[in-house]
């Protein structure tokens, strides 16, 4: 199936569900937070779409005061088609339905992005820091993350700022 | 650590432990010698590389990717330029690209090398490892003359590589193939086909075709389970689509499809089909400049771009975010390693402590890859 | 009959039997000491070069003038036992202090007195016991005692392990390489590791030693089940699971440090000579040649006992560069499920050709 179609399958599946973005590429669709685990539930298991694999979630964050984004790339070892969801978040409660107990794969991507984006993934049932310390403050990929001063101590060193061009 | 209940034991497996290819902790809970709940802990290793790359260059990102996986830097290498040149629409020369072919399948074998000795060290066969490590010293010495580095290459660059080929080349390549397929015999004839070693292998840690799915375990892990799934051959990049191989799959020749032994088997047939893939390579290797299409300023045009290519490890994806400027907004990478150790408290609960180790082991984890 | 010896020689200077027996005791006891000590080193440097070779490497070597270890790596074993002597002697805080400063000398205990009956000639044996065997086998069971005390008193999961795993394999051992043994007591009909030698002298045909191992085809098997049961019972790979550093870190001997641990390290090439010890005098003819009616004289029984010996542990030496680790449960299968019906089956074999044939 090519991206327009699962799109349009999607749309008649969960009308309005997904958002038309002309910034997208064209594998890419933004969906809507709301409804997602159902979407994710659909994804994997209606026959015609059947994406048992979850190549990657990725996280993103916008900019300034931009929403922060979870991306997650689908792929479907069956029909060898791919998709790439982009859920949009509200940078100051972002929340959105966790997939974990779809596909399995999830439960560690989605601790990372959590870990480095205080992305809230809700029914995680075990949302960890995974690669930072359980005692990490602030959330280090966001753009507007400051490191903390010390940790237990130890100075923690800055990035120097520099100039490029 | 943790609270012990009943007759069962909490053992903390690492960080500091001889057989965790790494710095890895595994937490442990035990009865006896059975283990019935396995949780990972990692992080030990974690670099930052992805926020060290939203602020450096995107040629700078390279060096980067090399201390990754440092078993497999060609490997990384070839991943992210191949992702940044579809993101900034370059062809390289033909030249180029065979280069980057044979480097990335000579250092698949010098992993797999890598990983199959150790995995006959976590069963306790010690010289396998040294007969590996000395067949890989000799990949390695290739390397070097190539590009002078044994480990960290930083060999492929976005729209070439740093070195072309040195004189005389073609010859000792092929004289390494040549040395070197008699040996894969040895190996088996030493590790493969040992009775114990069997027995400690097959039917261990069995990991279904559906459950390797859901997991994202990819590449030998998963095609040890028989899915037949290799990015070189089914989107291929860069132009694996000229040679010919195989894929091997997990048969379960001694036990169930997807146990331990199965993924040891795909590296060692995966190794002949690297061999037979370099071959090729060089047959055809054309002439060419191989610095002609390397730009003078990385500035790839405003997008993102999700690629993945074929690792020793499996599918190794770069998710990669432009906002036109010469620094990546975003660079995320997708580690196999790291799906692959998701799955071992799946996999390995219920087995021995000893076949914890196997087990792990099987999955062939770089602790660098999966904590970046 | 050494320590005999030593006794009469005192009895004739006055009569004190009991200071005479200590003394008799003590002046067998250093030499001991000292071979095993010399041994030990000859077969760490055996056990460095042959994994070398096997290996593909060339091991400790020292070339021209400066410091290293000697020609061909020759002091390469004295400067191991230098370096484990002077580090510094660590015990965990949490530790059961006592137990774990006793625990390496009862292990060394159990290997150290066993040699007492072992024949190393016609006349170099330290007591010729009229149950010679049956007390090798009783004494070198005695190590797993300061093993499990070892594991325990370090108060640590590791060692706990390696321990309890020590202890079963031990024990489950004994049992078939007691059942081997006691195949050559019945053929034999003594108990005396002397007495095991002489009954095995003479040929057959003239060319073929009658040794018990050739006898008949039940104590052929009953030499490979001992000798099998014996590499488990030192704790060597394929059965080195107590240890099983890629596991364990060091089993039993995690915590242990510099003088404590070559202890444990020296009794475990200690068990090693006593296992080959028992299964040549008991299979393989002890000291005596195994060419007809030559190079019988006391020194080469002397050399005999030693190179077959030596071959024995060379053999152990093969087995541990070349296999890998057994997990714990297929060990104990097979001993109980193998090793210890076989055994068992060839009690009966052996009693039965000797019934019929002998």
């Amino acid at each position: 199936m090519t991206s327009t179609e699962i799109k349009e399958t999607l749309d008649r599946q969960f009308p309005g569900s997904v958002i038309e973005n002309i910034d997208l590429a064209e594998n890419q669709l933004e969906l809507k937070p709301d409804q997602w685990l159902e979407i994710a539930t659909f994804l994997k298991n209606e026959p015609g779409l059947s994406f048992d694999q979850l190549e990657c979630v990725t996280g993103i964050d916008t900019g300034e005061d931009g929403p922060l984004q979870s991306r997650y790339n689908f792929h479907s070892m069956e029909h060898r088609h791919k998709i790439e969801v982009v859920i949009s978040l509200d940078r100051n409660n972002p929340k959105v339905a966790s997939i974990e107990q779809v596909w399995r794969v999830g439960d560690w991507f989605e601790r990372e992005t959590y870990d480095m984006f205080g992305i809230i993934y809700e029914g995680h049932r075990d949302l960890r820091r995974i690669l930072c310390p359980e005692d990490w403050e602030g959330w280090p990929l966001r753009k507007d993350y400051e490191a903390q001063e010390t940790y237990h101590g130890i100075v923690v060193p800055k990035i120097k700022e520099e100039e490029w061009e | 650590m943790g609270v012990v209940q009943g007759d069962q034991m909490v053992l903390n497996i690492g960080p500091q432990h001889p057989s965790t290819h790494g710095v890895l902790r595994l937490q442990v809970r035990t009865d006896g010698e059975i283990v019935s709940e396995i949780k990972p802990y990692i992080g030990y290793l974690h670099r930052c590389f992805e926020k060290h790359s939203e602020n450096v260059t995107y040629e700078q990102v390279i060096p980067f990717t090399d201390r990754c996986d440092y078993v497999a830097s060609m490997n990384n290498n070839f991943g992210y330029v191949v992702t940044m040149e579809e993101l900034m629409e370059i062809k390289v020369p033909d030249r180029v690209e065979y280069i980057r072919v044979i480097m990335a399948e000579l250092n698949r074998i010098a992993s797999h090398l890598l990983a199959l000795g150790t995995y006959g060290l976590d069963v306790g066969a010690f010289t396998p490892f040294l007969y590996m490590f000395r067949d890989r010293e000799r990949i390695l010495d290739i390397f070097e003359l190539t590009c002078g580095a044994r480990l960290l290459y930083n060999y492929m660059w976005v729209g070439g590589v740093s070195h072309d080929l040195p004189k005389d080349f073609e010859r000792i390549c092929i004289g390494f193939l040549d040395y070197f397929e008699p040996k894969i015999k040895e190996y088996n004839d030493l590790l493969t086909h040992n009775k114990i070693f069997l027995e400690r292998t097959a039917d261990v840690g069995v990991l279904p075709p559906d459950v390797a799915i859901n997991f994202g375990v990819s590449g030998p892990n998963l095609r040890g389970s028989g899915v037949n799934w290799d990015v070189r051959k089914d989107e291929p990049y860069s132009i694996y689509d000229r040679f010919e191989f195989e894929i091997p799959l997990g048969e379960g020749e001694f036990g169930t499809v997807g146990d331990s032994f199965d993924r040891y088997w795909v590296r060692v047939c995966e190794m002949k089909e690297s061999i037979k893939i370099i071959r090729q390579a060089i047959k055809d290797l054309p002439d060419g400049d191989v610095f002609q299409t390397i730009p003078k300023k990385i500035r790839p045009p405003k997008g993102s771009i999700y690629r993945r290519t074929e690792s020793p490890r499996g599918d190794l994806g770069y998710y990669i975010i432009s906002d036109g400027s010469p620094i990546p907004y975003r660079v995320k990478m997708r580690s196999p390693a790291f799906t692959a150790l998701s799955s071992l408290g799946e996999i390995a609960q219920g087995w021995m402590l000893s076949d914890v180790i196997a087990i792990l082991g099987s999955l062939d984890i770089v602790l660098g890859e999966i904590d970046r | 009959m050494t320590v005999d010896t030593l006794m009469n020689w005192f009895a004739k200077l006055g009569d004190f039997p009991e200071l005479a027996f200590i003394l008799a005791v003590l002046i067998c006891a250093v030499p001991v000491f000292l071979f095993i000590a010399v041994y030990a080193l000859v077969a760490i440097y055996g056990e460095l070069k042959i994994s070398s070779f096997m290996q593909d490497k060339v091991g400790p070597m020292g070339q021209g003038v400066g410091l290293h270890a000697g020609k061909w790596g020759l002091l390469q074993p004295v400067a191991d036992a230098l370096k484990l002597i002077l580090k510094e002697d660590i015990i965990p805080t949490s530790a059961d202090k006592k137990l774990f400063i006793l625990a390496p000398f009862i292990v060394f205990i159990g290997a150290f007195i066993a040699f007492a009956a072992l024949p190393f000639n016609q006349n170099i044996i330290i007591a010729d016991m009229n149950i010679g065997i049956f007390y090798i086998l009783a004494v070198s069971s005695l190590g797993v005692i300061g093993l499990i005390m070892a594991g325990w008193s370090s108060n640590n999961k590791w060692s706990l392990y390696g321990a309890m795993r020590s202890a079963a394999q031990i024990v489950s051992y004994e049992i078939p390489a007691a059942l081997s043994i006691i195949v050559v007591i019945m053929l034999t009909g003594t108990l005396s590791m002397q007495g095991i030698i002489q009954h095995q002298s003479g040929f057959v045909w003239g060319i073929l030693p009658n040794w018990i191992i050739f006898q008949n085809p039940f104590t052929f098997l009953a030499f490979f089940i001992f000798f099998i049961s014996g590499v488990a019972e030192c704790n060597r790979t394929p059965f080195d699971i107590p240890e099983a550093e890629s596991e364990l870190v060091a089993g039993a001997f995690t915590e242990y440090s510099g003088m404590r641990y070559a202890f444990f390290f020296l009794s475990e090439y200690a068990n090693m000579f006593i296992v080959s010890g028992i299964a040549v005098t008991a299979f393989l003819g002890g000291w005596q040649s195994p060419i007809p009616g030559i190079l019988n004289s006391p020194a080469w029984g002397l050399w005999w006992f030693m190179s077959k010996a030596m071959f024995l542990i060379f053999v152990m030496i093969w087995f541990r560069w070349t296999f890998p680790r057994l997990r714990v449960d297929q060990l104990m299968n097979v001993c109980w499920k193998g090793f210890t019906p076989i055994a068992m089956v060839n009690i009966f074999g052996v009693g039965i050709w000797h019934l019929m044939l002998g």
